[in-house]
């Protein structure tokens, strides 16, 4: 059991705000940052007063990195892979759960190995195939008649090659499966006799009794799609596809420029707004649907 | 309004058999019980009929039309379920009209139908709430307004009262008899309760471990139980068994020591037979003394109308039903009186009834006559 005495809660207390200070300190030097002049940053020591020049760095920055656009993309592509996501793995579950069907176990395992597999480690054949989709088939047809095809489609610089790739989840996958795991069988035998398919189902069923694990899994989808940037560094060359984390870099200064580090940080802090309101808005469902299943 | 017929009915999980060739059936309307005890496979059953899973072999017909290969839902049955299996997300009228909505009722008919079927099973003040802020009685009800708003040709129950308190149980086991006289459905129930299943029952089905031991109207199966398991499993306390060897002198069989007297005409044709012996509590007579099977009293119950009388008989259990006139104490001897019409006889290697009219019409008279004579 735990013993409650001065001590120990002096030393817990001692733990969390060492903890907090960690986590919240590099934000506030954003914030002081992003709100002080070009002087005022470079003086040493960093003041940590926030000033009242936030709108005018805010702007440099929205000038410099071309903000509007990567933020636009950045939200499109975000979108997508969260709604992909969370309806994707929704389906899988679905069928791992409910459909009696030998293979079962077999695609159980798929999914599961997969999370051994984040796409940092397939990015060379993940990118492969997404800069040349035909090359297992042609190479497959090349194979079985010696025949070479030469059809060439690719999803570089578009949306579909920032998003498809990243799509297939098992950590969704299991979110799903573990709730509907929790259901008892008898509600879907009764909705059986009540004569309901599958799909009405799933979607009359499975669907409303998942709302909390659905927002959950947004919320967690949302922020890892925002903060891509290994993958569209790969997939985009034309600037009109650029995302907000790649235009971060363009929001540092160079080497032999003015070092304002002012105007960066207001730029940091825009980027980082709209997966904090994400979190803010759904957190409530967000623990509801991780920690608890609704009865 | 459907006839049921089971015919050789067989279900296996894998390589286990769970059901060994079932053959019933049931009548058009009919309040029909399945009884055993727990494993015995009545769910399997129940769910067999209901399309929730597979027929292994034989067949299942629903007025005359072989069911094996439909869906639930071309069936035409509905079921309550034991742990009602509500739909947590919609009210009490959304559960109760879902059934109506995938079969494309229309809207202003479904909510006719809601409010109709509410007020049989008085949940009229109840229809906006969800399932979670209602009593387990009240949840029970709307499992069986689910069922009855579909108008279903057959009503499939699994153990649908064993969740509620025993009050609660006496008062929906009425009503459901109430309802089954109300719409005359073939109705199917499964229980593990016996006064259930006497209190309900038109047809009762006695199940132990995948077979049917026994069916017929309840009392019939009461009177006269078809094997040692039916006398032993049907009535509280359970029937005395005993097992003895048919004497071929006095065609009696014997129980501590003392003659057990057997009805004439089964004792001729069972001399020298080992049978077991079965008699009710409530038809044990009970005397502080005189001639009979002496007994040791063991302990016993007080059930406030009445008392049971546990007894030692040769160190083998024996209890019997007392009135409150009789003053016995645990320890003291007792003799037990087992008249003879009310005993039981089977045959002790199968386990089935023996009954004059089952045996060989020659087998009095010829036999019996020389050997009463030798000394
Ligand atoms: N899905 C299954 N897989 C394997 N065996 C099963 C399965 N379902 C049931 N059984 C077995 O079949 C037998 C009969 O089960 P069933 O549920 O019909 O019993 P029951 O008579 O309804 O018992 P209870 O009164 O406890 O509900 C049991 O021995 C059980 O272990
Ligand atoms: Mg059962």
């Amino acid at each position: 059991m735990i013993q409650r005495t001065p001590y120990a809660d002096a030393f817990t207390y001692f733990v969390m705000i060492l903890g907090f200070i960690l986590l919240i300190g590099p934000f506030l030097v954003i914030i002081a940052g992003a709100t002080q002049t070009l002087q005022q940053i470079n003086s040493v020591p960093f003041r940590f007063m926030p000033q009242g020049q936030f709108l005018e760095n805010a702007s440099a920055a929205w000038a410099r990195a071309d903000l509007a656009r990567a933020i636009g993309n950045s939200f499109v592509m975000a979108g997508l892979i969260t709604v992909g996501k969370v309806v994707l793995s929704a389906m899988t579950a679905f069928a791992i759960v409910y459909f009696r069907s030998p293979l079962r176990h077999f695609f159980f395992w798929a999914v599961f190995i997969t999370l051994m597999l984040p796409l940092e480690v397939r990015v060379v054949p993940t990118y492969n195939v997404a800069a040349d989709m035909f090359e297992p088939f042609r190479l497959l047809i090349a194979f079985v008649t010696g025949i070479e095809v030469s059809v060439e489609w690719n999803l570089l610089n578009s949306y579909a090659g920032l998003t498809l790739p990243l799509i297939a989840t098992a950590t969704g996958t299991f979110l799903y499966r573990q709730f509907f795991m929790t259901l008892p069988d008898e509600l879907a035998e009764a909705a059986r006799m009540d004569g309901s398919g599958p799909v009405r189902f799933f979607f009359e069923m499975l669907l409303p009794l998942s709302r909390t694990n659905m927002l959950a899994l947004t919320t967690i989808m949302f922020v890892y799609g925002w903060n891509q940037y290994l993958w569209p560094l790969l997939m985009v060359t034309d600037p009109t596809y650029k995302t907000t984390m790649m235009s971060l870099s363009a929001l540092v200064p160079s080497e032999n420029a003015t070092p304002d580090w002012n105007v960066t940080l207001a730029g940091t802090l825009i980027i980082m707004t709209p997966p904090l309101l994400v979190v803010a808005l759904l957190q409530r469902w967000f623990v509801r649907g991780l920690v608890a299943t609704e009865k | 309004m459907a006839e049921i017929d089971i015919r050789a009915a067989r279900k296996s999980y894998g390589k286990n058999p769970t059901l060994h060739g079932i053959d019933l059936n049931f009548q058009s309307g009919e309040f029909v019980v399945i009884l055993g005890p727990s494993g015995c496979g009545k769910s399997t059953l129940l769910r067999m009929i209901a399309g929730l899973e597979d027929i292994t072999s034989g067949e299942i017909a629903i007025d005359g039309r072989v069911v094996n290969r439909l869906e639930p839902r071309e069936r035409g049955c509905a079921m309550v379920f034991q742990n009602y299996a509500l739909y947590p997300h919609m009210t009490v009228a959304g559960n109760m009209g879902y059934a109506l909505k995938v079969a494309g009722v229309p809207k202003p008919e479904r909510e006719r139908r809601i409010a109709e079927t509410a007020k049989i099973v008085g949940l009229s003040d109840y229809l906006e709430r969800k399932p979670a802020a209602l009593s387990g009685g009240q949840r029970q009800r709307v499992a069986m307004a689910r069922a009855i708003i579909r108008e279903p040709k057959v009503f499939l129950f699994d153990e649908p009262l064993s969740n509620l308190d025993a009050k609660l149980r006496v008062t929906m086991r009425a009503e459901i008899r109430k309802l089954h006289q109300r719409l005359s459905a073939t109705s199917v129930f499964v229980t593990h309760d016996q006064v259930e299943a006497m209190t309900l029952a038109d047809k009762l089905v006695v199940m132990n471990k995948g077979h049917v031991e026994q069916v017929g109207h309840p009392l019939d199966v009461y009177h006269r139980p078809a094997s040692t398991f039916v006398a032993s499993f049907i009535g509280a306390p359970a029937m005395n068994l005993f097992e003895s060897r048919v004497e071929v002198e006095t065609a009696s069989a014997y129980l501590g020591g003392a003659p057990v007297r057997l009805p004439s005409s089964l004792a001729a044709s069972l001399r020298g037979k080992d049978v077991t012996i079965g008699i009710r509590p409530e038809h044990t007579i009970v005397a502080t003394k005189g001639p009979g099977v002496a007994a040791e009293v063991d302990f016993i119950e007080e059930l406030g109308a009445g008392r049971v009388v546990h007894m030692l008989v040769e160190g083998e259990p024996f209890a019997a039903t007392i009135g409150e006139d009789l003053n016995v104490a645990p320890g003291d001897r007792v003799s037990l009186d087992l008249p003879l019409e009310h005993l039981h006889v089977f045959n002790r290697e199968t386990g089935r009834r023996i009954d004059p009219s089952d045996l060989p019409a020659d087998a009095p008279a010829q036999h019996c006559a020389p050997l009463l004579t030798t000394p």
